[in-house]
């Protein structure tokens, strides 16, 4: 099974590494071609406006939706969910929405990098310990639809959550060398 | 440590791009920047006008900071901890120890460990970005020579850090305290840096990109983002350059995207020879 990490500009060779370490065969994506040879996808943090427009020049947008409508399990960490949700508060009108996530998110909503923080999570689906959840000028997800599972909150706001094979996460796994989300999203049936 | 260098992490692949105003500050964030970096001139002005350069007025920094979605950076001076005090009272999110300013110590950077704002700084070697990493910094940018859109000392300084850095990792135990010394730099973090083979936090590059071909070229000779400073807002036609600059940072080793968005960009900002300069800024820091 080939694991892509959309590699646009963001945090993807952190993502490439934790997948490398937890045994998964771990892709660059950057081009239509490489997003046809994978089976699943991660969208990683970064600036999300930035990583519309390069999903735009490089021709992405439409492969990357029609991949996702048809079925492929893809994670979005931070800017990566805010590119899954449905819609986007104080981002930017041209900002790119799938809408596979049924939530509505406020993009950088904890306020500037000074604001930035982490914290202990429990994640019944990641078993007892505690995971490190680093949030980086984080979304906020203000509403989650119906068929949307919440498998993580702090503060009572979610932080980790699902619908059907697309997940996503306000904070970055892959920043805090724990990898039991990136095995938890590798092993989920294909 | 890993809260402050994560934002450089979100930053990789992309361009932060100089800017002096609310305007600049919206025509860098639809071109695609990553982040923006406020100051009071750019450099090219700076070199162009002399007198002491400072850190940006604060309403400027406030409108910059009210105009844009994407994190803003600005510039103080080396050693002048109370800009630093006030662009973190602003709610900066990142704050560049730079170079490019006039200094206003001598002898001394900012103990950066004091603040929660993380902090980029320049440096020309390996040894000066392991003092300033020792100091506190959770980005380092090659200097370059800013104001030149001249990519020569951006390179001499890349390849020196990267060169240092491969060597030490073939160095064995008793030899790491040698590189110490001569880099004047902690045995701890030569050490980090023999291990890892990569500086303990992000490398980004900064001086002298004017070209989408400049940011391709730094971008395969290691730096993980680029720093562009009067190369956008110097040339003819900013806000086409810029997103020519940004794509071509994404994609620097697919050639063929490079010919195309390096097409129908009307003429760069005029370069400087460096041997000609009256100042060199990348000499400033210690």
């Amino acid at each position: 099974m080939k694991v892509g990490v959309l590699a646009l500009q963001g945090a993807a060779g952190l993502h490439l590494a934790a997948l490398a370490s937890v045994g998964a065969a771990a892709l660059a994506v950057r081009r239509p071609d490489e997003l046809a040879d994978v089976d699943r996808l991660i969208l990683p943090g970064g600036e999300s406006t930035t990583i519309s427009m390069l999903l735009e020049a490089n021709g992405l947008v439409q492969p990357l939706a029609e991949r996702i409508a048809g079925g492929m399990a893809v994670l979005g960490t931070c800017a990566g969910l805010l590119l899954l949700a449905t819609d986007v508060a104080d981002g930017r009108d041209d900002q790119r929405c799938f809408g596979a996530l049924d939530i509505s998110a406020r993009r950088n909503a904890y306020g500037p990098q000074s604001e930035s923080f982490e914290a202990p999570l429990q994640v019944a689906a990641l078993g007892p310990a505690p995971l490190t959840a680093i949030f980086i000028r984080s979304p906020v997800v203000e509403r989650t639809g119906p068929d949307v599972e919440v498998l993580a909150r702090l503060d009572g706001r979610p932080v980790l959550c699902r619908q059907g094979r697309v997940w996503g996460c306000t904070f970055h796994p892959e920043l805090s060398g724990d990898l039991r989300l990136h095995r938890l999203f590798c092993e989920e049936a294909p | 440590m890993r809260v402050k260098s994560g934002l450089a992490e979100m930053l990789k692949r992309g361009v932060i791009m100089d800017v002096v105003s609310a305007e600049h500050a919206r025509i860098a964030e639809d071109a695609g920047a990553v982040a923006v970096m406020a100051l009071e001139r750019v450099p090219a002005d700076i070199r162009r006008d002399g007198g002491v350069a400072r850190m940006s007025p604060p309403e400027t920094v406030q409108s910059i900071v009210e105009a844009v979605t994407i994190p803003v950076m600005a510039k103080v001076r080396i050693g002048h901890f109370a800009e630093a005090q006030i662009l973190e009272a602003l709610g900066v999110d990142y704050i560049d120890e730079s170079e490019v300013l006039t200094p206003a110590d001598e002898a001394h950077h900012i103990d950066k460990w004091q603040f929660t704002v993380p902090f980029v700084c320049g440096a020309t070697n390996l040894g000066e970005a392991l003092r300033r990493i020792s100091e506190g910094a959770a980005m380092i940018r090659s200097k370059g020579e800013a104001g030149t859109g001249n990519i020569v000392e951006a390179v001499r300084h890349l390849r020196s850090i990267t060169g240092d850095i491969r060597r030490i990792t073939v160095a064995d135990s008793a030899e790491l305290y040698d590189w110490a010394k001569r880099l004047q730099a902690p045995v701890a973090l030569v050490r980090e840096v023999a291990e890892g083979g990569r500086l303990p936090v992000p490398l980004f590059c900064a001086g002298g990109v004017a070209i989408p071909a400049d940011a391709s070229l730094v971008m395969q000779l290691g730096a993980e983002a680029v720093f562009v400073g009067s190369g956008i807002f110097k040339s003819d036609n900013p806000s086409a350059r810029a997103k020519a600059v940004v794509e071509a940072t994404s994609n620097f080793d697919d050639p063929a995207i490079l010919a195309k968005v390096s097409r129908g960009l009307g003429e760069a900002m005029p370069g400087l020879e460096v041997g000609g300069l009256e100042t060199r800024l990348a000499e400033r820091g210690w």
